[in-house]
């Protein structure tokens, strides 16, 4: 099988590679030689193909072998710069290129707010002292001879939690980060990460002695479904079953429950967000304290589902598998009572099968068919509200107003709105990551196409309502 | 005694939702409510012979086959769960 298709991007195959070569050490002996032996394998030299010389190549190796194994952990943090991979992008913010025909127009003079603009020997000049970066020179110069140099790390930070060292080298302001992994995806060095749990996880599979001492479970995300590039879902099922677990369930199947649960509060509340999404959830925490009262009291559905498995299973141990890096700080949160024993990403997984020699083209297929259409849609955004709106209309509640609020700017916005007493809706979804937890930081690919996969995979559900996931809930409140 | 429905993806697509909503009538039918707990259980492990049922904490089994206090029946759908019951389960409840 080809991996590197099935990866968006270069980057995320270079740390597929060495979490594989990892994971293949811990099963197959050799992981205490692994700082000296894996950099050789990724990068065989004698010359660097990535880097200014093969020295620093190999040293980032080991950086990201330190990643795959725990990264740092007096870090609280799942994010984390790799200094040596920090390429010190400029920082220059607006840049008039050559392109600049020093017209006699000058839009970019004109419309600067601020006045930073001055026509030196016919070429456009920017004062940096005055640019705010608004970018609004960049729009009207009929050449487009102004950029915009931002750094992609701090672009994609949409708290402002990544600032620049005087080295150049970025910094995560941890007070400030949501974990949402928006960086990792998107600095094109791959200079940004997230920790891995994997020797964690292979440590519960093997100590479990083949499912007889406990049993481990896996939660699966929905989101799953538009990850599948090579074999179905139900051939992935059969594959983590390989790696050892016991049994695969739908978080999907939680989500139904978190869904009946944030009708019922809504009932009561009358005005709500969901709390389903953790870097959405930290979001609030920080930067809209006044409104934490309004978060939903409602477990997500990670918490609901291992609440399920452990009544029915109290010695089982639980990972759950999904596209997130926040929710590698959710699972040790007291909130949620340790239930999850830990988290690995949808690229580790990747790695995780092909370490084993499994090759998922050639599974049989094993169902995966608990939770409703709605449980399963909670992977895009929107998801929840349609589910919100619809089962509290089987409930006889009217009245929801729900606003679906994609990504961080969206969240900004509205949840403003809410601060000020100005919101028009009263149920307020909110996802991290644009489009929902089907565009992921740790999704293997971020392709639009994605949520059509997510749409089908909620019509291919048995379940067309969320009624028989809540009789299994209310099965085990009781005993 | 316990009395677990599996609800594994497999048994659940093969009708575990009816069986548990026939097993409630019958427990209430037999009027055996105070002395049989109903819970799910995800995958007991016999996905090919769906519905199974698992029966736990037995107590004094007289019943030679039945190791560990468990008993395990298989290929349970609505329309047995009460022969079934009858036959299998109610017995071992030493009444």
């Amino acid at each position: 099988m080809d991996t590197t298709r099935v990866f968006d991007t270069n980057v995320q195959f270079l740390k597929y590679k060495v979490l594989k070569e990892v994971i293949r050490r811990a099963y197959e002996g050799g992981l205490e030689n692994s700082y000296t032996e894996i950099p050789k394998i990724i990068s065989p030299g004698p010359k660097s193909e990535l880097r200014c010389c093969i020295y620093k190549e190999r040293a980032i190796v080991q950086e990201r072998i330190k990643m795959a194994m725990g990264g740092d952990k007096s870090n609280p943090n799942v994010v984390e710069v790799i200094d040596i991979a920090c390429d010190e992008c400029p920082i220059d913010g607006m840049y008039v290129t050559p392109a600049c025909r020093g017209c006699i127009v000058h839009n970019c003079k004109e419309v600067c707010p601020k006045g930073a603009i001055t026509i030196v020997n016919k070429k456009a000049v920017i004062d940096k002292t005055k640019c705010i970066e608004c970018g609004k020179c960049t729009q009207v110069c009929p050449y487009t001879a102004i950029i915009a140099q931002h750094r992609p790390c701090v672009q994609s930070c949409k708290v402002k939690a990544i600032s620049v060292d005087e080295n150049k080298k970025a910094v995560i302001d941890n007070d400030k980060c949501i974990s949402c992994g928006a960086c990792v995806y998107k600095c094109p060095f791959g200079a940004i990460q997230d920790k891995s749990l994997v020797l964690d996880i292979i440590s519960i599979l093997k100590n479990s002695q083949e499912n007889k001492k406990y049993k481990v479970y896996a939660i699966i995300a929905p989101a799953i479904v538009s990850q599948c590039k090579f074999g179905r879902v139900s051939q992935v099922v059969t594959a983590i079953k390989k790696l050892g677990f016991y049994q695969v369930v739908e978080a999907a199947l939680g989500a139904d429950i978190t869904l009946y649960h944030e009708a019922k509060e809504w009932s009561e509340k009358k005005l709500m967000t969901t709390s389903c999404c953790p870097s959405f959830v930290m979001y609030i925490e920080k930067y809209f304290p006044e409104i934490v009262k309004y978060i939903s009291s409602s477990p997500s559905p990670m918490i609901e589902t291992a609440m399920l498995i452990k009544h029915s299973d109290p010695t089982a141990k639980i990972v759950f598998i999904g596209p997130c890096t926040a929710k590698k700080i959710e699972y040790q949160l007291a909130k949620t009572n340790h239930l999850i024993d830990s988290v690995m990403s949808f690229e580790e997984l990747q790695a995780f099968v092909d370490a084993r020699g499994i090759d998922t083209t050639q599974m049989e297929d094993t169902v995966l068919d608990n939770a409703s259409y709605y449980g399963r849609i909670f992977a895009k955004s929107g998801g929840i509200t349609k589910g919100v709106a619809d089962v509290a209309k089987s409930m006889g509640v009217d009245g929801v107003v729900p606003i679906s609020m994609s990504g961080i700017e969206e969240c900004k916005m509205a949840l403003t709105r809410l601060k000020f007493g100005k919101a028009a809706e009263n149920f307020f979804e909110g996802m991290a990551c644009v489009g929902g937890c089907v565009n992921g930081a740790l999704c293997i690919t971020h392709s639009p196409k994605n949520v059509f996969d997510v749409d089908k995979y909620g019509n291919e559900a048995k379940e067309k309502t969320i009624e028989n996931s809540v009789k299994l809930y209310e099965l085990n409140q009781k005993s | 005694m316990i009395i677990k429905v599996c609800v594994g993806s497999s048994c659940h697509l093969k009708g575990s939702y009816d069986v548990i909503e026939q097993m409630k009538a019958i427990i209430k039918k037999y009027d055996v409510e105070d002395l049989v707990d109903l819970q799910a259980g995800f995958c007991l492990g016999f996905c090919s012979q769906g519905v199974t049922v698992k029966v736990e904490e037995i107590e004094a089994p007289k019943v030679e086959q039945i190791s560990d206090g468990e008993l395990f029946i298989h290929n349970v759908n609505k329309d047995n769960a009460e022969e079934i019951f009858a036959k299998e389960i109610y017995p071992l409840l030493n009444l």
